[in-house]
């Protein structure tokens, strides 16, 4: 290939510093932090760390996850016109095991620590005492918890793996005819549809629950798995398109132009409104019934520390992308989508900040060098990790029997 | 007002793209391209700007919710004050639903109005038919003409750019209520009285 991407030096030094800072951080954090004294009451920096730990390992696998939804999604609808970039998608869906496996390591040390700070359904005394954790006993539990949270990390991975394998393959194996073309799509949508309902009994119902509602075990909402998603699935795709800018910029991806930008950026509008829609939906129901067993999870969210994230939340993710977003100018604009991929980022990491905090560390939270340190190791983990993909591959899959469609795309 | 319009009909869309650039390019004015189906680009080839239907669409939403919340914000916070479960007065979280389908309702009617409006086409307004098969299996591109125009250069040009039915037309440009028997019978009389 005379045109293969490679990593700037210059690149690789912020992705191995982020990663630095990241790793520095998390070592500070178990120096300072206390993380490993007792999960009772008083040990609020354990508390904090631990917390921080699974907000983030949670949001950026979420993240990357949405990368292999977003291919398995266009490959069932046969939409051709991701192909032109597909292989940033794929690269970005590679980092799935890695972030997959880090998030199962703080998991196993979350539930096998015996964390009920975190997961109130962890500690037995008070399961025992308490009616409602002890109805929900069959399903809050240690057990139920890692084994599906392993299946589904596992097969994330390897459907996201069998699907890029395949993709690749198509490189080598030269131009397709009618025949190669039809079988290529058949096995392409055969893996995606596994996924797709396998996503469904995860990401679309019990995941969420599992790993983020669960940590107010007491509270439910029946919108929330579905709020989560679309949390996930809008800053998913800004992590995309800010890397089919990335690469763009870099010369490579030449049949991405304005069009598809703009696409991604119908995206980002549409699902920033989905998820207004969906938080929405939770709040005004439960604020409207006033049942103080509801609405103790909107009270202290909305009165206390977290008042002003609470706010900026619905400021970030709704209110900047409907108004920057609504005109057509502004989602061809390169300099315009960047800025607002990274704002909706940092949005929704804001939005799983306030799921997790007020549930773990209470009146007690902390925005400084731990939670920030953290994932700016993450994004230094993506980094590496997505260009780690994409310098070993041809970044436009020319074989691919979409491929026309994708170059001819006009919005 | 009425015109004078030169008529000519393409049976392939290629044909029609490199019609419409070369008759653009030799500095005729189209009036219009009528075709059974939108054509991608088309828009575009023709040299038309870009759509300000969006913009009112983003003005009466606008519109549709200041509407929902001062209305509701003035019934029950000044003019009716009512107590309702303990709930504020100015309940903006309870307001969201209505303001959002006010604000849906006048953006959608408006829009369709102004749609109405800028293609001049509703129930009962009648506009000249250059040629019908347009609205069947003929692409039919219109150039108008003025007092110093050559039709007879015109038709020949076209001829050379493909099309297969060419003809020249006096017609209505505008639209009008009523019906077409009356109202275009109403032109050819007016016609022999300008003409003598």
């Amino acid at each position: 290939m005379d045109n293969q991407y490679v990593t700037p030096s210059g690149y690789k030094k912020w992705s191995t510093g982020l990663m630095i800072v990241g790793g520095l951080t998390l070592i500070l954090g178990i120096l300072f932090l206390n993380p490993l004294a007792g999960a009772h009451g008083e040990n609020v920096n354990g508390t904090r760390f631990w917390a921080v730990l699974l907000q983030n390992s949670i949001f950026w696998l979420m993240l990357v996850n949405i990368a292999t939804f977003f291919i398995v999604i266009n490959t069932l609808a046969m939409s051709g016109w991701q192909e032109a970039f597909r292989r940033v998608t794929e690269a970005v869906s590679s980092l799935v095991p890695i972030m997959g496996a880090i998030t199962m390591v703080i998991f196993l040390c979350i539930v096998l620590g015996h964390r009920g700070d975190i997961y109130p359904w962890l500690d037995k005394n008070a399961v025992a005492h308490d009616a409602v954790l002890n109805g929900k006993k069959g399903f809050l539990n240690p057990a139920v918890y890692l084994i599906y949270s392993v299946l589904t990390i596992f097969l994330w991975s390897y459907w996201g793996k069998k699907l890029r394998t395949l993709s690749l393959k198509s490189d080598e194996e030269g131009p397709m005819n009618y025949e190669t073309a039809k079988l290529f799509h058949k096995k392409m949508s055969g893996v995606s549809a596994y996924y797709v309902v396998f996503f469904v009994v995860t990401m679309g119902s019990l995941i969420p629950w599992l790993w983020l509602m669960s940590i107010d075990a007491h509270w439910y909402s029946t919108m929330y798995s579905w709020y989560t998603f679309g949390s996930s699935f809008v800053s998913g795709i800004a992590l995309i398109t800010l890397f089919v800018i990335y690469f763009k910029n870099r010369g490579q991806l030449e049949f991405v132009n304005k069009e598809h930008i703009q696409d991604l950026g119908k995206y980002m509008f549409a699902f920033s409104i989905f998820w207004t829609y969906l938080w929405f939906a939770q709040f005004m129901l439960q604020w409207y019934a006033n049942i103080p067993e509801e609405t103790i999870y909107f009270k202290v969210r909305l009165q206390g520390p977290y008042e002003g994230l609470f706010y900026l939340n619905l400021v970030l993710n709704f209110v900047a992308p409907i108004l920057i977003f609504m005109k057509r100018a502004t989602k061809r604009n390169y300099f315009i989508v960047t800025f607002m991929c990274i704002l909706i980022i940092f949005g929704h990491w804001i939005d799983f900040y306030q799921m997790v905090m007020p549930g773990t560390v209470g009146q007690h939270p902390h925005l400084s060098w731990f939670e920030f340190g953290i994932p700016l190791g993450f994004v230094g983990l993506i980094m590496w990790g997505v260009t780690r993909f994409a310098s070993k591959v041809p970044m436009t899959p020319r074989n691919n029997p979409f491929i026309k469609e994708s170059i001819i795309h006009i919005v | 007002m009425i015109k004078k319009f030169v008529v000519g009909s393409f049976e392939d869309e290629k044909v029609l793209f490199a019609a419409v650039k070369n008759v653009r390019r030799a500095g005729y004015k189209i009036h219009d391209v009528y075709t059974p189906y939108p054509i991608h680009g088309l828009d575009k080839a023709m040299g038309l700007r870009e759509t300000s239907l969006h913009t009112m669409g983003f003005i009466y939403g606008i519109t549709g919710t200041t509407t929902a919340l001062s209305g509701m914000g003035w019934i029950f916070a000044t003019d009716w004050p009512l107590n309702i479960g303990g709930k504020p007065h100015f309940p903006l979280p309870a307001f969201i639903p209505i303001t959002f389908e006010l604000t849906v309702l006048f953006s959608a009617v408006g829009m369709v109005w102004t749609f109405c409006w800028l293609c001049k086409m509703m129930p009962g307004v009648k506009k000249h038919h250059f040629n019908l098969r347009s609205t069947d299996d003929l692409l039919t591109m219109v150039i108008e003409c003025n007092d110093s125009s050559n039709t007879a250069e015109i038709e020949s040009f076209l001829a050379q750019n493909g099309a297969i039915e060419i003809n020249t037309q006096e017609a209505e440009e505008g639209w009008w209520f009523g019906r077409y028997d009356k109202e275009q019978k109403l032109y050819r009389t007016e016609e022999v009285g300008v003409g003598d």
